[in-house]
């Protein structure tokens, strides 16, 4: 195996949701498939209060060099993985380009706006065509409800992960996977999240 | 998977802030870690705790800061090396018995870390407590990097025990919850022994009484300390230079911001123009190393976060240096080159470094941005809300019931947690004044008196079952004392559940788990005088009648306990209560004359308003099943069925 590389140094990549979609759990799983892969990654992520309810954002800069900041400049994010449609656009407004890459699950987590009644969610349909103009290409997917036939919603994170994998823009692969699992959760866990992974290599793939 | 337990390696791995700086500790033999929790400081104890059964570390969760505080400093004069974690508004709390013992000094190393949020992301305020350092006079070390993180923080028990005085590190956010590459360095096989000297003479600091006087001696002994600190600081390896021998500009920083710099002359293809004077020793400065990067040009902007510390205390040595190195120009915060309050990022820099120069910097995307703003426009903010299943949100419909029905204009007083949001619509606006810990009950202490003045509003506080403890008692004791009259409410979630559930006090547990004796609430408001209650939030009815109750009671100070564990503790994480479901044949829609009263109002995550059908349904992905919907719903259509 040659040595991998990366096609931008950095390479910024946005993981972006709401709280308690397991954000942060897939900025960690995705950092150590990096580091397993000999580059560095520094991450920045909110969280704390923002775990209410709120959008969350996990910064993601690998290279072959350690000192990037935990904030990604404006305009300049590669890919944008959102684990919640409208956060993909919010992301997108900032941190977007013309090159930018898009990984969406697209399964809605209402807004307290919506729930009661002041605003409506936006369309589906709406959504995904503001997505595909604004990026050079874009993936939709539905992790959540496949994640719920596993068992729990969370695992659309990590099956996301997997969606990441099978884009082929970053040099990651199944066994990267494996040894980050290992890292972030106990045995037990792990197994659950490889059966998540691979479905999601294989959602995109099909 | 905890890593610090791991031996020394070559290699970097992934770690977080606040694992490095709990790595460092390690390396440095650390024997006694203390601190109260509070974002972003909490995951060092944490960290600590979990390696703490291995090794010969105590690691203990304070009642407050100070008292945390006042635990390591024993550790320290018994000869330990100690450490005391807490966020930047801890200081605050700490900074009575920290005046007193940068003035007595310490015995084995002592380091303070203090996790700022510059931005407030999680936080009532943007404080910054650097100051201290100067207020205190005590060195200040700031990390600037992930690696730095955990040398910088081995290193201050080192330099403690060379001047024998405690040493702050401050960290910050996007460091302390940032993750980067880390390599670890070698554990020390440690054999503590704590005995306190107390003996000796009362001017030896190492064998005599530990103590601030004789005041005017001790005062110049601690500054003694400094200027040792300073000549550490000369020659340290965390600050750094990097640009030509002779810039355009010097860009002086320190802590997350130095990322930002770096950044910044990179995009701006000026890193053969602009000088970045990176310093890890941030207070007090050390005057030849200033000198020698001063003296490179003659502009000068600094650049940090919250208040102009750095900006300030440069401006002093360039101004003491002018007859060595001349007249300078320093930008920074006080000119408005540096915005002077908010969290800084790589392009508020760039701007700052852009304006300096005279350059000007597009932004990489300058159409693209208006096409994508213009699509986000139909995204609504998020805003925050109570989990689903949260007792808060159940609490505070109660507590905004009754006084509407009690109609005398009554109000509650807030405090710090996750029930702060009872100002903001997921608590239905129904706290009216949020300041410190511990302040609701102080400041309804103080309106209960006001009834001698023609006051009749009922005034009421809330606060949380760490709150409780951690400064409440003192107010709750001056209430009654002073017979005050108001009512306490407890929201009693068992937990500190903010900053991730941290045990306190009232539980019967340590930070790694361990046995410990839990206080009753209950019990203690009781045998203080007061007239105690105890309901379980999610049963409406019986919570408002209590309430209405206490309210109606004339005399004295009244406490409520709301008792339900918080909906992301271990114990209630993924288990539901109940099944929820809406009858459709039921839910009456905009026809029924609640106006949406469980949308609308009460606004529970885990409801969804479905506009076609105009109905009520439940969202199963959000919903945690506590059932309480189904209390407020007046048509009977939100239905629970229990599950066995």
């Amino acid at each position: 195996m040659g040595k991998a590389t990366i096609d931008f140094d950095p390479f910024n990549l946005i993981i972006t949701g709401v709280g308690g979609q397991g954000n942060v759990m897939a900025s960690r799983v995705v950092g150590n498939m990096i580091i397993e892969k000999g580059f560095h990654v520094t991450i920045g992520e909110t969280f704390g209060a923002s775990q209410r309810g709120g959008s969350v954002m996990s910064h993601l800069r690998i290279s072959t060099d350690s000192g990037f900041s935990p904030q990604i400049p404006k305009g300049r994010a590669h890919m944008v993985i959102a684990l919640e449609p409208t956060e993909a656009l919010r992301v997108l407004k900032d941190y977007g380009n013309p090159s930018v890459y898009v990984l969406c699950n697209m399964r809605p987590i209402q807004f307290v706006a919506v729930i009661c009644g002041d605003q409506p969610y936006p369309a589906l349909d709406t959504i995904i065509q503001s997505i595909r103009e604004l990026s050079k290409q874009a993936w939709f997917l539905n992790t959540t409800d496949a994640a719920l036939k596993l068992g729990n919603p969370i695992l659309g994170n990590i099956m996301i992960v997997g969606a990441l994998v099978a884009t082929g823009l970053l040099p990651l692969d199944r066994d990267s996977f494996k040894a980050a699992i290992g890292r972030v959760v106990s045995p037990e866990k792990a197994k659950v999240n490889l059966a998540a992974f691979e479905q999601g290599l294989t959602m995109l793939r099909t | 998977m905890n890593t610090l337990r791991s031996r020394s390696e070559h290699t970097p791995r992934l770690v977080m802030g606040n694992e490095a700086i709990a790595r460092g500790a390690l390396e440095a033999g650390v024997s006694v870690a203390t601190g109260y929790p509070g974002t972003p400081s909490s995951e060092i104890i944490e960290n600590l705790a979990r390696v703490s059964a291995g090794r010969d570390v105590y690691v203990e969760w304070g009642v407050n800061e100070k008292v945390a505080m006042e635990v390591a400093a024993a550790a320290s004069f018994a000869g330990l090396r100690s450490l005391c974690v807490m966020k930047q508004n801890g200081v605050n709390v700490a900074s009575d018995f920290l005046l007193h013992l940068a003035s007595s000094g310490t015995r084995g190393g002592m380091v303070l870390v203090s996790c700022e949020d510059p931005g407030a992301l999680s936080s009532a305020n943007e404080g910054d407590s650097r100051h201290f350092s100067r207020l205190l006079e005590v060195p200040l070390l700031e990390p600037g990097s992930f690696q730095e993180a955990k040398d910088i923080t081995k290193w201050a028990f080192d330099l403690s025990e060379e001047i024998r005085n405690v040493i702050m590190v401050r960290s910050v956010t996007r460091l302390s919850h940032a993750s980067g590459s880390v390599v670890y360095g070698e554990m020390p096989e440690t054999k503590p022994h704590a005995f306190f000297s107390h003996d000796g003479d009362i001017l030896d600091p190492m064998r005599g009484p530990v103590i601030s006087g004789p005041v005017e001696y001790k005062h110049k002994k601690q500054q003694e300390k400094l200027q040792k600190a300073i000549a550490f600081f000369e020659e340290s390896p965390f600050n750094t230079y990097t640009g030509p021998d002779t810039p355009e500009l010097l860009c002086v920083t320190s802590s997350a911001a130095g990322f930002y710099c770096k950044e910044a002359l990179r995009l701006l293809g000026v890193e053969g123009r602009v000088g970045l004077l990176k310093l890890g020793t941030t207070w007090p400065l050390p005057p030849r190393l200033m000198e020698k990067y001063l003296r490179l040009t003659d502009k000068i902007l600094i650049v940090e976060e919250v208040i102009p510390f750095l900006e300030e205390n440069v401006k002093i040595m360039a101004a003491e240096l002018s007859p060595k190195i001349g007249a300078k120009v320093l930008h920074g915060k006080r000119d408005g080159f540096i915005p002077s309050a908010g969290e800084l990022n790589p392009d508020i820099v760039i701007a700052a470094v852009a304006k300096t120069l005279g350059m000007t910097y597009g932004s990489p995307a300058a159409t693209y941005t208006q096409r994508a703003t213009q699509a986000a426009a139909c995204v609504p903010v998020r805003d925050l809300a109570f989990c689903p299943g949260c007792p808060h949100r159940a609490s505070f419909w109660s507590i905004h019931n009754v006084l509407r029905m009690d109609a005398r204009q009554g109000f509650v007083c807030g405090d710090i947690g996750c029930y702060s949001l009872g100002i903001s619509p997921t608590g239905f606006g129904t706290l009216k004044t949020l300041h410190a810990m511990g302040s609701g009950t102080g400041l309804a202490s103080g309106f209960g008196s006001l009834g001698r003045f023609g006051m009749d509003q009922p005034a009421l506080a809330v606060t949380g079952d760490s709150t409780f403890f951690h400064a409440v008692l003192p107010a709750l004791v001056n209430a009654i004392h002073n017979k005050s009259e108001i009512t306490l409410v407890v929201l009693d979630n068992s937990g500190t559940a903010m900053t991730g559930f941290q045990p306190h006090p009232g539980l019967p547990v340590d930070a790694a788990g361990k046995e410990l004796i839990a206080l009753d609430i209950v019990r203690i408001c009781e045998a203080m005088g007061a007239t105690v209650r105890i309901c379980n939030p999610f049963y409406l009815k019986e919570t408002e009648r209590i309430l209405l109750e206490l309210l109606e009671k004339r005399g004295g100070v009244k406490v409520i306990v709301l008792k339900k564990t918080c909906a992301l503790s271990p114990e209630r994480k993924g288990k539901k209560d109940f099944n929820m479901f809406v009858n459709p044949a039921v839910c009456l829609g905009d026809d029924c004359g609640c106006n949406r009263l469980c949308t609308r109002i009460f606004k529970c995550p885990g409801l969804i308003w479905n506009r076609e059908k105009t109905v009520a349904e439940i969202d199963d992905i959000i919903c945690v099943g506590c059932g309480v919907c189904a209390s407020i719903c007046p048509s009977g259509a939100i239905q629970r069925k229990e599950i066995t």
